[in-house]
């Protein structure tokens, strides 16, 4: 959402101040934070694709990637996760309208299309599994795991905020102004969407070395 | 000032009732103020500051002679590892957090930080993690494997004790309170400016502390992720480290320094800030070169994340690489240098008055720069070969964190005391403190620069006699004893200072805005949010220049023609009115006389953090329920917390207070204050 306030003086009207408390650069501290936080996360995840990229290739015992993974599959279940970007921004935009009704469909979409994912990953940890491939297998399952493990539980985490933001709305105790609270869940939805795109790629698209 | 909107928000339910007026020790419990929360990390932190002090004069103890019987090796290892992780992670780190939260607020015009109830969880999960990691003590099996930890040393076929479980889950609750500290104070210095109060305007030491916040920001996720790796290798059979299963040995290195030289500068940069702001008061100059000291600072930021191969020299890198580091290494002393001078040039041609604080940071000055030269000669590589892991490091890291870091912090404890406690610690026993602090210093680490050159190596817990090492050895324990004589005698100082009488709110004729207001400051800290119009507003406000450029006070009966002066800081007539009355116990008005919405303590804090350890026992003993219960807590509490609106909405009268409490009206009293009412959002702000 572009900002178009100036930077208000202690002098705005109470009204304004409501919307948007004064502060020094006219966002709003959450807003700052949930930056903040966001780039924090880029250096968490940057480490562990690190440590999957340096330990492509080195697992001295199978399974190895290319026997297990799945890439039709987990194309799907990328596209379901990046559907949900979509549907976020819809409900972002009916709360803009005041829409709460509208809003509610577009946030319980968001979060189902959250949990379809969540669902696809445990199926496909069940499945490598059975093919073998544990945490203390091989180097490949380690990495794997936890990597693709920590993008769960960061979605899981995300779906967790959407109902409950769910639940706010539908008991009518969401504000009409809070608007960026929606804008800031969206936010970190839409930055764990963006993340499974780079593990997407680099875990699963860029090919193995053996 | 207090406008007054109706806001159709619901009441918030909840699970308690909040303690919106607690008195006495639970007031600290539950406090959100910046200023409480400060001195709590302060007072925290100093305890532990004692604990690890102790703790190295074991370890001087046992090493002060040959074949020295008073502790076996088992025992040395977890006391040298539990001194460093303590005086790092639980001394100089949360000593620097305390300064920022009770200074940075105060420096930039603001009534609290950015995140109230967020900068108390920072504090509860500091205390919280910091006793669990010495909770290990108890068990028995406290962490052994050094401050750093190195993997596959630590893992599980090497280690398979709880020791190094206690370590890994210590850092990593230590490290939430690093990283909702430094999101907090980064807000709060982008967001909570004062009017008029640029970027370019700030005290220094905020500029300091907001470049050190961005390092914990982008260091912290780094080595919790190493620290999440380890926990994954001990708890449940992962391989990141396993060499059998073809794990890289370096890699726990690479990503324990990629945090590990960051948090060198998250440690250093503090201290910096205080330095430069106790120097140019204590000389009446301004600061030498202010852009440069801020640009330089933030050149020291980008460039500490590429030097972290130094400590990785013996470890077979490779030509590359070594001579890439070396380079780097090299290069980042210059913006060191820099500000090195600019100290000097400050100090030079000023009206020195040799105080306590002034004579602290000239001792960081000093010793600093003598770690940092011996911080150069690590950049050498076939020096550093040589060098590691001998003495010579612990001597370059010592002058470096203890000569640099400690003096500048108890430079800021001399200074800023008056504004903390109304009270001054007495100068007299406070160079005292100086003297014998830096005769102790000097003669303790001193000599490790020898006996490193010598060939003694680090971690020996016995050395025989005969290599010429027992002399300077025995020097160094002695002056460990005199280090903690100093530290008594700070402690004595601070005891007695309590009986001392009140100090004027500028004691030291100072510049930056913490000192135009009472000492201690009033919960609401400003009674009128202060229009900044220079750097060192606050000395502008009392002296103007004559024609040479040297400072003329601006007198008194000039105020009144002034109008300006009056109207933007409201301090001058308070000023005027202290002095009138010199004998009159003025009773400070509080937030309630002032309408001024402060924000209102909270029990989830608290209770957020104290999930955070029963979540750690539980994992460690593979107990999973209680694990799951820790989560439990920390999450109804995160749920809790959201839910509560960050200012209660006031009530009419104290007498709401009693009887049973009618349920405050769907609609809250909010103002326009910089200080933020909004309520946070459910991400757990």
């Amino acid at each position: 959402m572009a900002v178009t306030e100036e930077v208000k003086t202690p002098d705005s009207t109470p009204e304004e101040a409501l919307a948007h408390p004064v502060t020094s650069t006219g966002l709003s501290n959450e807003k700052i934070a949930m930056w903040a936080f966001l780039g924090s996360e880029c250096l968490l995840f940057g480490a562990l694709i690190s440590t999957y990229l340096l330990y492509r290739g080195r697992s001295v015992v199978g399974p190895f990637p290319h026997d297990v993974y799945d890439i039709p599959y987990t194309s799907v279940s990328s596209f379901v996760l990046l559907m949900s970007s979509l549907t976020m921004v819809l409900a972002l935009a009916a709360m803009q309208r005041k829409d709460q009704r509208r809003m509610r469909v577009w946030l319980l979409t968001t979060a189902l299309l959250g949990a379809t994912f969540i669902g696809g990953q445990v199926y496909e940890f069940t499945v490598f599994y059975r093919a073998g491939l544990s945490l203390h297998e091989n180097l490949f399952g380690s990495s794997f795991f936890v990597l693709t493990g920590f993008h769960g539980a960061h979605v899981t985490i995300g779906i967790l905020m959407l109902l409950s933001l769910y639940t706010m709305s539908a008991k009518g105790r969401l504000a009409e102004n809070r608007v960026e609270t929606v804008e800031l869940i969206g936010l970190y939805w839409h930055f764990v969407d963006v993340v499974w795109i780079v593990i997407f790629t680099m875990v699963y698209l860029v090919p193995g070395v053996k | 000032m207090a406008a007054v909107a109706t806001f159709d928000r619901p009441a918030p339910r909840r699970l308690f009732r909040r303690p919106t007026h607690p008195t006495g020790l639970w007031d600290w419990f539950t406090t959100i103020d910046h200023k409480k929360i400060g001195l709590l990390y302060l007072g925290t932190a100093f305890v532990f500051f004692v604990v690890g002090g102790l703790e190295a004069l074991v370890i001087r103890l046992q090493l002060g002679g040959p074949n020295g019987h008073v502790v076996d090796a088992n025992t040395y290892n977890q006391i040298f590892t539990m001194h460093g992780t303590t005086m790092i992670f639980l001394v100089v780190m949360p000593l620097s957090a305390g300064l920022a939260n009770y200074l940075v607020p105060l420096m930039i015009g603001a009534r609290d930080v950015a995140f109230p109830r967020l900068n108390a969880f920072g504090y509860w999960v500091f205390v919280i993690g910091g006793l669990f990691m010495y909770s290990s003590f108890l068990f028995g099996h406290a962490p052994n494997g050094g401050w750093f930890g190195y993997a596959p040393n630590t893992e599980k076929a090497f280690n398979p004790a709880h020791n190094i479980d206690f370590w890994v889950f210590g850092l990593q609750i230590l490290g939430i309170a690093s990283l909702t500290g430094a999101i907090n104070l980064i807000v709060t210095i982008i967001n909570m400016r004062a009017p008029g109060m640029s970027l370019m305007r700030m005290p220094i030491f905020v500029w300091m502390t907001f470049i050190a916040q961005f390092l914990l920001l982008f260091a912290i996720p780094v080595i919790t992720v190493a620290l999440f790796e380890l926990m994954f290798d001990r708890l449940f059979g992962a391989n990141f480290f396993n060499i059998q299963a073809g794990a890289d040995p370096l890699l726990w290195q690479h990503l324990f320094w990629i945090f590990g030289h960051p948090e060198v500068y998250i440690l250093i940069l503090p201290a910096m800030g205080v330095v430069s702001e106790v120097l140019p008061v204590f000389t009446r100059r301004p600061l030498f070169g202010y852009p440069v000291m801020v640009f330089s600072g933030i050149a020291i930021a980008f460039m500490g994340w590429g030097v972290w191969a130094h400590h990785m020299f013996a470890t077979g890198l490779g030509p590359v690489a070594k001579s890439a580091f070396a380079l780097s290494t090299m290069f980042i002393a210059v913006p060191t240098g820099v500000k090195i001078f600019n100290w000097m040039a400050t100090m030079a041609g000023g009206k020195i008055r040799v105080k306590a604080p002034f004579l602290f940071a000239v001792g960081f000055v000093t010793m600093f720069t003598i770690g940092g030269l011996s911080g150069v000669t690590h950049a050498i590589v076939p020096a550093d070969t040589q060098q590691t892991d001998t003495y010579y490091i612990v001597a370059h890291f010592h002058y470096v964190l203890f000569g640099g870091s400690i003096f500048g912090l108890f430079a800021g404890a001399y200074y800023w005391w008056p504004k903390f406690t109304g009270k001054m610690l007495s100068d007299r026993l406070g160079k005292w403190h100086f003297w014998l602090m830096l005769i102790g210093f000097n003669l303790t680490f001193g000599p490790f620069h020898i006996l490193g050159l010598q060939g003694m190596p680090r971690r020996i817990y016995r050395y025989p006699s005969g290599r010429g090492w027992d002399f300077w050895n025995l020097m160094a324990t002695v002056g460990s004893f005199i280090i903690a004589f100093s530290v008594l005698l700070f402690i004595i100082n601070a005891v007695k200072s309590r009986k001392g009488a009140n100090v004027a709110e500028d004691p030291w004729d100072a510049r930056t805005l913490e000192w135009s207001i009472p000492n201690p400051p009033p919960e609401y800290n400003f009674a009128e949010v202060p229009i900044v119009t220079a750097r060192d507003e606050v000395w502008h406000r009392k002296y103007g220049e004559d024609e040479q450029g040297r400072p003329v006070p601006r007198s008194v009966p000039d105020v009144p023609s002034e109008p300006a002066r009056l109207e933007v800081s409201g301090n001058g007539e308070r000023e005027l009115d202290v002095e009138e009355q010199p004998e009159e116990e003025v009773r400070e008005p509080t937030a309630h006389d002032l309408h001024i919405h402060m924000p209102t303590p909270s029990y989830y804090p608290l209770l957020a953090a104290i999930g955070l350890p029963i979540i750690a026992y539980g994992l460690m003993y593979k107990a999973w329920y209680v694990a799951v219960i820790g989560a439990l807590v920390t999450l109804a509490s995160v749920y809790g917390w959201a839910l509560e609106p960050s200012t209660e909405p006031e009530e009419p009268e104290e007498i709401a207070e009693a009887g049973p409490a009618p349920e405050p009206e769907p609609q809250a009293e909010l103002e326009p204050a910089p200080e933020s009412a909004a309520e946070p959002a459910p991400t757990g702000s």
